[in-house]
């Protein structure tokens, strides 16, 4: 007495062969899906934006005419809010990160921040800027300033930041941490000389990432005010200051079309700095994996 | 059947140097207790190791045995549920007294893995980690440190063409006898085995125990091992380990050729274990 019947395992062979064929060209069709969004994407982008992309470009303020119109301040601006927001946010984050996975018993306490920090990173961009507004611009009397902006955009990464270092603290082995700790190492020396050096790739991977989202950053800036139309470079912390993604927007919202050309070429120039950032994380990535 | 036929012979090979010093102690242990949360993993435990010889802890897998010397440097504190009572006294002082760092107890009690645990560095700084810790910043005093280090744990003559390279380079072997190394660099009083050849191959087995052979001369070793065999080729002193009690402690050689304890008896002999 058979249980299994030959016959009809063998009719539904076909059927299971053909079902497996199908979901691969599913998966595979949805990754070509994402793929050519991009190069239509990039396609249009560089065939409207190269003809404006000169060095003139780079050197020109923001202008009325759009072929006198060029990106030096918002360029310079990003660069600037760049400067405030790279160490604030990784300084804080690290920090957080360290005390959270070193120091910090696991307790309520310590869950609760735990859960808050998740939901941080969750919280839309806008509010930030509404944050921002209230404490930077507004109680701190910072004024419309790079260093407002600054502030509130490190806020934003802060939790993504203090996610990807905590992930990084937690991956470096237990036997290294107990193999300094068995040798009479304190604490901090173990983090210093052990945990940190095997963390770092980890850390910075999470912060360029997180950063390259900064500077793609619209909405919290324009809540805190960051100036639209700007024809100077900021001199100092408390200067006004406009970013590329707001120049960018300033350009497209204007009824002359050759301005919507100016803006593709902005858009080039922001998604190669957001490219090249992007490439650093990897090379930073790789070169520190192969050491280990 | 035959294993326990070698295993007498080498017992009863003659060793000059037993017998002949019945010195001082490092560690005594006075009804030591310790939980894992409710599990009580330790009880009553009461011994005396003695200085400058090789103590073995003995005792089939989840009997306390690791817990037991990890217990020693306190390393056993990492986990954060444990609990424990009773004292532990190294060298005559306490040492969970509050005024007794641990930093300091583990600056004299070096411990050596299960598993090979070189830092990702090159071979010169894994050695010079913890001298560096203590604040060793003379690059003269550092060298020679290495060197005498890497030749206490016999790994010099192997590594000392290239001492910058990855220790991630060396075999497991070698890993090992580095993490000796590291561990000797800090001129310890003690050195804790927590089954240090359990992940190794038979030849660099062998190489490892003719090392602790060696440094049982200056530092006194406890060594944990759940091969029986390894015990009692190489230690003075064996203590049996059941279900977190210590069921007998004495001479290996009277351990393993004349047990009082019928436990003792059917675990050395093979009945279960």
């Amino acid at each position: 007495m058979q249980l299994v019947d030959q016959t009809k395992v063998k009719s539904r062979m076909q059927t299971r062969l053909k079902q497996n064929k199908i979901l691969k060209g599913v998966f595979f069709g949805t990754t070509i899906f994402a793929l050519v969004v991009l190069v239509i994407l990039l396609y249009r982008i560089l065939t409207q934006g190269i003809g404006y992309l000169d060095l003139q470009f780079f050197q020109n303020f923001a202008s009325r005419f759009p072929e006198k119109a060029g990106i030096k301040a918002a360029f310079f601006g990003s660069l600037w809010l760049m400067a405030v927001i790279a160490p604030v946010s990784l300084i804080l984050g690290v920090g957080t990160a360290i005390y959270l996975e070193e120091y910090a018993k696991k307790n309520r306490f310590t869950t609760f921040i735990q859960i808050n920090i998740s939901n941080l990173a969750g919280v839309p961009s806008i509010v930030f800027g509404l944050l921002g507004l209230t404490v930077f611009v507004r109680m701190l009397e910072m004024g419309r300033s790079v260093l407002a902006g600054g502030l509130t955009m490190s806020l934003l990464i802060l939790p993504i930041i203090v996610v990807a270092a905590q992930e990084a603290v937690r991956s470096v082995p237990k036997e290294l941490r107990e193999a300094s700790y068995a040798m009479g190492a304190t604490k901090w020396q173990t983090i210093r000389r052990v945990v940190l050096p095997a963390s770092i790739p980890g850390i910075l991977t999470g912060g360029i990432l997180a950063l390259s989202r900064a500077i793609g950053e619209t909405a919290p800036l324009l809540m805190i005010g960051a100036l639209t139309f700007v024809a100077y470079l900021p001199e100092n912390l408390l200067s006004g200051f406009t970013v590329m993604p707001i120049q960018i927007f300033n350009w497209t919202s204007r009824p002359q079309t050759e301005f919507h050309d100016v803006a593709a070429a902005g858009i080039i120039v922001l998604l190669a700095m957001l490219l090249i950032m992007n490439s650093i994380a990897v090379l930073i990535r790789n070169k520190f994996s192969k050491r280990l | 059947m035959k294993t326990i036929m070698d295993e007498k012979k080498v017992v009863k090979a003659p060793r000059p140097e037993e017998k002949k010093k019945e010195g001082n102690t490092v560690y005594s242990i006075e009804n030591f207790n310790l939980w894992y949360g409710k599990d009580q993993a330790l009880k009553d435990i009461k011994f005396n190791i003695p200085e400058k010889q090789v103590t073995a802890i003995i005792g089939p897998s989840g009997c306390g045995k690791s817990t037991f010397i990890k217990a020693l440097n306190r390393m056993v504190e990492m986990v954060p549920i444990v609990k424990m009572s009773g004292d532990i006294n190294y060298r005559g002082k306490n040492i969970f007294d509050n005024k007794y760092k641990v930093e300091d107890l583990r600056t004299k009690v070096g411990m050596v893995f299960q598993k090979p645990n070189p830092f990702p560095k090159s071979i010169y700084e894994n050695v010079v980690y913890g001298p560096k810790i203590h604040g060793i910043k003379n690059k003269k005093v550092l060298d020679e440190i290495v060197e005498k280090s890497l030749k206490g744990a016999a790994l010099w003559e192997e590594v000392k063409d290239r001492l910058n390279e990855n220790a991630y380079g060396l075999s497991g072997g070698q890993q090992q006898r580095l993490c000796i190394a590291r561990c000797l660099a800090i001129e310890p009083d003690v050195i804790l085995m927590d089954e240090p050849t359990s992940a190794l191959d038979p030849i660099s087995t062998l190489k490892v125990e003719e090392l602790v052979q060696e440094l049982k001369k200056e530092f006194s070793i406890i060594i944990v091992t759940h091969n029986m065999q390894q015990a009692a080729r190489i230690s003075d002193k064996t203590a049996f380990f059941l279900n977190g009690e210590v069921v007998e402690y004495s001479d290996t050689n009277q351990l393993f050729s004349n047990p009082t304890d019928k436990r003792t008896e059917d675990y050395i002999t093979g009945r279960f274990g």
